[in-house]
């Protein structure tokens, strides 16, 4: 038999307890092939990024607050990047074009997509479709292990000669094709190295997510009965899987010209520098769906659950992720109508880029729809659903402005787009990423994290962060471009100063906000209040086992009859009713059960 | 820090195009002001009205086809019009160059923009070209054509008050046309990162009368060569 065949036997015969071999501890914890360890893995890693993106903000923050004032403790950081003063360390040009430059490529990759696709792929996926793991353990494993020294190469680059890379996070060439333009040399090179082996991490992940959901569904769980968090990182798998070698390509193409002395996106020697935009994008708009349709599906799943009710329009919902990942293909020229690409191209992809605000319009009208005649507990998980809906609406609203080509001739390359990027990944996704980890923590600890933290975590951070990026939009259409060391070197924007100073305290302030949530995390995980099976009473796989769940995750294999969005149904004397939960009147004809999804012979019980 | 830095109107711009751009904006707008007063507060309100009360269970509904299709077209259709009615501004400011506009050149390097003028021959490439550094000059309610081009890196030309935004493409000679209604001393602006100086980049535009840019011109031109 192969090894799923003994884990499904030997899962079945012993309930689950996978205690007739002991792991080893580096088995278990650090060479982890189970999909909820290897969760928590790129949970911890991934938030350990976070805070280190944040940081590197609030260095780009205080520059641009105080422009040219020495920064306060800065005097540890090297005269490459702080010159030495008498009055305290300034910051130079060149280290803040790092920051921007690694403070975009921290927070998007090893930040954000690790904990949407990492953490919640691989937690998710497995329990809410009723499977022991995923299609290949192992490989999931790689995929861990293939982003971790992906990071420290990354965080490496800070270290060497010429500092990290320097040319935002686009890279756009031909800038990021010579330290002769940048003055970055390594470090840029290691930058395309880190996200090249990135880029592989994600590829064997994307791979494993879907095969798992198409091969290893529970008997009765047909697709339209797949929890929208797991529809979403489906759609999201896929886009993965064909986004990301586009990237690795381009990737190459300029570790290449930088390297040995090719010209692809050169043209003093005949190659051709929108061709790396074009090549960056086609992968870059797919990227930016995958930053948020992962949020989308979890947001999905808590809204559903504290409102007590149906998601609106499941079936749309699911149409909505599909189309968002089709269409996702054919808007990437918005990113470049200013480019010098031709201009008729500016109006295909401007129509495009109009359609592509139906779906998520939809999406959001759904999450309205949710909300309308239920039965609202805002507690903390909500509080963050309910944040990424109306933090999305500013985003995607903001969105419409560069969409057209006329008016993005004016706000392209300004704070006005810094302030739609930030709503969407911060006020989106992070948001949703709160979420789901404080609506999953009981899964994967056993216990709560604390409620009334929670609660002024939230709050705090709703309002600081609404204090810092709104003012952004103002910013830009005064006309304050991006990536810009010292905007007061331009008259017409040093009335912008004050503003500038009044985000850089808010932000912080929004920091050191994220403390309450460090504090609430460390301290839930082993004194947060004990959770049972399902401490929020919803209807999905993940919460008929125990938490957390054993090695195997389910004792038998799970049969669903009916959607997992079945709240406040006249079905149920409770107000949910989980999928797995036989009916009333039997399993029969009436239930729908289609006959199991084979399984390798001699397995099924 | 006053209450006007939090105006989303647009600050005044000189160019024949400028009122089409910024009509464009103001519609756009109105229309996502309307949608984000009326979405969010709608979920405000569904958060208060159904905020849960002891003994009240919430209504077991999956959705409307009806409505699905309602808000579907109804965005479907805003989106694209708003998209239907930029077109004819993008045409204008992208591709269509008035003739017989004045023509110089400007080439971003790091990191300075260097403005040829074809000095009285009125062609490029002769003794009597000029040039001169960080300054664009031009003559008012005169379309004024820029090749712009770039030596070493990505930059972009960006006239604030003229609603101009251009990369410069090294390799390439891209048209940029505007024409300036109010003479005045005005912006020039590097719109994309182009290394260690790309915030020093900036530059003045000078609208003169039409007899104020004749006479620089003919200063300029008469200048001894370095």
């Amino acid at each position: 038999m192969s090894t799923t065949e003994k884990d499904i036997a030997s899962a079945v015969d012993a309930g689950g307890q996978h205690d007739h071999h002991e792991i080893p501890w580096i088995r278990k914890y650090v060479f982890a092939t189970d999909h909820k360890m290897i969760a928590k893995q790129f949970m911890f890693v991934s938030l350990f990024f976070l805070v280190v993106g944040g940081a590197l903000a609030g260095m780009m923050r205080f520059q641009l607050g105080f422009p040219g004032q020495p920064m306060p403790g800065a005097g540890i950081l090297p005269d490459a990047m702080m010159a030495p003063t008498p009055d305290g360390a300034i910051m130079l040009p060149e280290f803040y074009n790092s920051l921007v430059t690694m403070h975009g490529t921290i927070m998007i990759f090893f930040a954000i997509m690790p904990l949407l696709v990492g953490l919640f792929g691989n937690l998710l996926i497995p329990l809410q479709i009723g499977a022991e793991d995923m299609a290949f353990p192992r490989l999931n494993m790689a995929s861990f292990w293939l982003a971790v020294p992906a990071g420290m190469l990354m965080l490496a680059s800070f270290a060497v000669e010429g500092g990290a890379a320097g040319a935002g996070w686009t890279s756009y060439a031909p800038l990021s094709t010579s330290g002769e333009w940048t003055g970055v040399y390594l470090g840029q090179q290691l930058w395309l190295v880190s996200l090249t082996i990135l880029g592989f991490s994600s590829l064997v992940g994307a791979v494993n997510y879907i095969t798992t959901v198409i091969n290893m569904r529970a008997p009765g769980m047909t697709w339209f009965r797949i929890p929208l968090a797991t529809w979403s990182l489906f759609v999201t798998a896929v886009l993965v899987l064909l986004a990301i070698p586009i990237l690795a390509g381009a990737l190459i193409m300029l570790l290449f010209d930088q390297t040995i002395g090719t010209g692809f996106f050169r043209s003093d020697v005949g190659g051709e520098p929108l061709l790396w935009q074009h090549l960056f994008w086609f992968f870059g708009h797919p990227e930016v769906y995958i930053l948020i349709l992962p949020a989308m599906g979890i947001t999905s799943e808590v809204l559903s659950n504290r409102a007590r009710k149906p998601i609106f329009g499941y079936h749309s919902m699911v149409l909505a992720l599909i189309s968002i990942g089709f269409l996702g293909w054919i808007v990437w020229g918005h990113h470049m109508f200013q480019s010098g690409m031709n201009p008729l191209l500016g109006t295909s992809f401007m129509i495009s880029t109009m359609a592509i605000a139906v779906p998520s319009a939809i999406k959001t009208f759904n999450w309205l729809g949710t909300l309308w005649k239920a039965d609202i507990h805002l507690d903390v998980p909500m509080l963050h659903a309910l944040s990424f809906v109306s933090m999305f609406i500013i985003g995607g609203l903001s969105g419409i402005f560069m969409a057209s080509t006329p008016v993005d001739i004016y706000i392209h390359d300004t704070y006005f787009i810094v302030a739609h990027l930030h709503y969407v990944l911060f006020g989106g996704s992070l948001f949703a990423i709160f979420a789901g980890i404080t609506y999953w923590f009981p899964k994967m600890f056993g216990r709560m994290m604390n409620e009334p933290l929670g609660k002024v975590h939230f709050v705090l951070t709703f309002i600081f962060y609404n204090l810092v990026f709104f003012p952004m939009h103002n910013l830009g259409l005064q006309g304050m471009m991006r990536r810009i060391y010292d905007f007061t070197q331009y008259d017409f924007l040093q009335p912008l100063q004050p503003m500038n100073q009044f985000i850089t305290l808010f932000a912080f302030a929004l920091i050191t906000t994220q403390v309450l949530f460090v504090i609430n995390f460390f301290w839930s995980i082993s004194k947060g209040e004990k959770a049972g099976n399902n401490p929020w009473h919803s209807n999905t796989l993940e919460w008929t086992v125990p938490s957390p769940p054993p090695h195997g995750n389910f004792a038998q294999m799970p049969t669903v009859f009916r959607g997992p969005y079945e709240y406040s149904s006249p079905e149920s004397d409770d107000d949910f009713l989980p999928q797995t939960t036989p009916p009333r009147d039997g399993p029969g004809p009436s239930s729908g059960v289609p006959e199991p999804t084979p399984t390798p012979e001699g397995a099924e019980a | 820090m006053t209450w006007s830095d939090w105006s989303w109107v647009l600050p005044e711009a000189f160019s024949t195009f400028s009122d089409d751009v910024d009509l464009i904006y103001y519609v756009i707008l109105w229309v996502t002001g309307i949608i984000f007063v009326i979405t969010e507060g709608v979920l405000i309100y569904f958060l208060v009205k159904y905020r849960h009360k002891e003994g009240r269970k919430a209504t077991y509904d999956h959705g409307s086809t009806k409505l699905e299709i309602v808000w579907t077209t109804a965005t479907l259709v805003v989106c694209l019009a708003l998209g239907i009615v930029s077109k004819g501004v993008w045409d204008t400011m992208k591709i269509d160059v008035p003739e017989g506009a004045m023509e110089i050149i400007v080439t971003a390097q790091q990191f300075e923009w260097h403005v040829t003028y074809p000095g009285p021959d009125g062609a490029f490439g002769t003794a009597d070209d000029f040039e001169v550094l960080n300054q664009i000059h031009a003559p008012v309610d005169e379309p004024v054509w820029i090749h712009l081009r770039a030596t070493d890196v990505l930059h972009s030309l960006f006239l604030p008050e003229m609603r101009v935004k251009q990369d410069a493409v090294p390799g390439r000679d891209i048209p940029v046309w505007f024409e300036a209604t109010a003479t005045g001393e005005y912006t020039v602006g590097c719109a994309e990162l182009c290394g260690i100086g790309h915030t020093t980049m900036n530059g003045t535009l000078t609208i003169h009368t039409a007899a104020d840019f004749q006479a620089w011109a003919t200063a300029q031109a008469q200048r001894p060569r370095p």
